[in-house]
């Protein structure tokens, strides 16, 4: 299945992207699993790892053991600094 | 109860906006906040947020204190793009019948923005360009609304 991720803040500026489209192995069902097969592409990406980093799942906060379906939208980012 | 939520770049008027939540039946108390950029040390800052999730996330923080206190109308503006010190950032505005729930109301919507809303903050400096970090403060202050 295909889903959309998005990064912000200072995880798009060390990953160097904004957004992209990616077809996800059948292995990859939860944001736990999304992150980990991110973070195997090697370089820059284990910055996904960090305790910090927050996700969302279509546009909602959301935990590790959520699964992900088709067309979803994915977003990874740092802590929220608005206000 | 009227919700309003606004992202934009361009400033706001604090006096018309808060003159837009007087004018409203059964109104007895409006109260507002205004962040500013703050000067010490920053040359500027830039402001990012997560089109869509952000809305959505203010509209929830509106919903659930007009769940909490009965309000007449709350709005939120959240300003984005380039700031420079003394500029406004973020206003929120609460009307309602008493202060207490004005008061209550709009420090609650404050606060969970501070720890709910997809917004990041990136400081330019006299030593170069640095993301915000959060404040452990910030998220103690949301704690302390829990039932």
């Amino acid at each position: 299945m295909s889903i959309t991720i998005l990064y912000f803040a200072n995880l798009r500026e060390t990953l160097g992207i904004e957004r992209e489209t990616v077809e996800l192995p059948i292995t990859v069902q939860t944001i736990g699993d999304l992150r980990e097969w991110l973070c195997a592409r090697g370089g820059n990406w284990n910055v996904l790892a960090g305790a910090q980093v927050r996700a969302a799942l279509n546009q909602v906060l959301t935990m590790p053991d959520a699964s992900i379906g088709a067309d979803d939208e994915v977003a990874f980012f740092p802590p929220v600094t608005g206000g | 109860m009227s919700i309003s939520v606004s992202i934009q770049t361009a400033d706001f008027d604090v006096g018309a906006e808060t003159a837009g939540l007087t004018g409203l039946d059964g109104v007895g108390a409006v109260a507002s906040f205004v962040g500013v950029v703050r000067g010490t040390d920053v040359l500027a800052m830039t402001l990012e947020h997560y089109p869509g999730m952000t809305e959505r996330a203010l509209a929830e923080i509106l919903q659930q204190a007009q769940q909490r206190w009965s309000l007449v109308a709350a709005r939120v503006i959240h300003r984005v793009g380039r700031l420079l010190p003394g500029e406004h950032i973020v206003f929120v505005g609460v009307a309602s019948s008493h202060r207490r729930e004005a008061f209550e109301a709009c420090e609650f919507i404050m606060d969970f923005l501070k720890t709910r809303a997809p917004f990041w903050k990136k400081e330019e400096t006299s030593q170069g360009a640095r993301w915000v970090e959060a404040r452990q403060s910030d998220d103690a202050a949301a704690a302390r609304w829990r039932p």
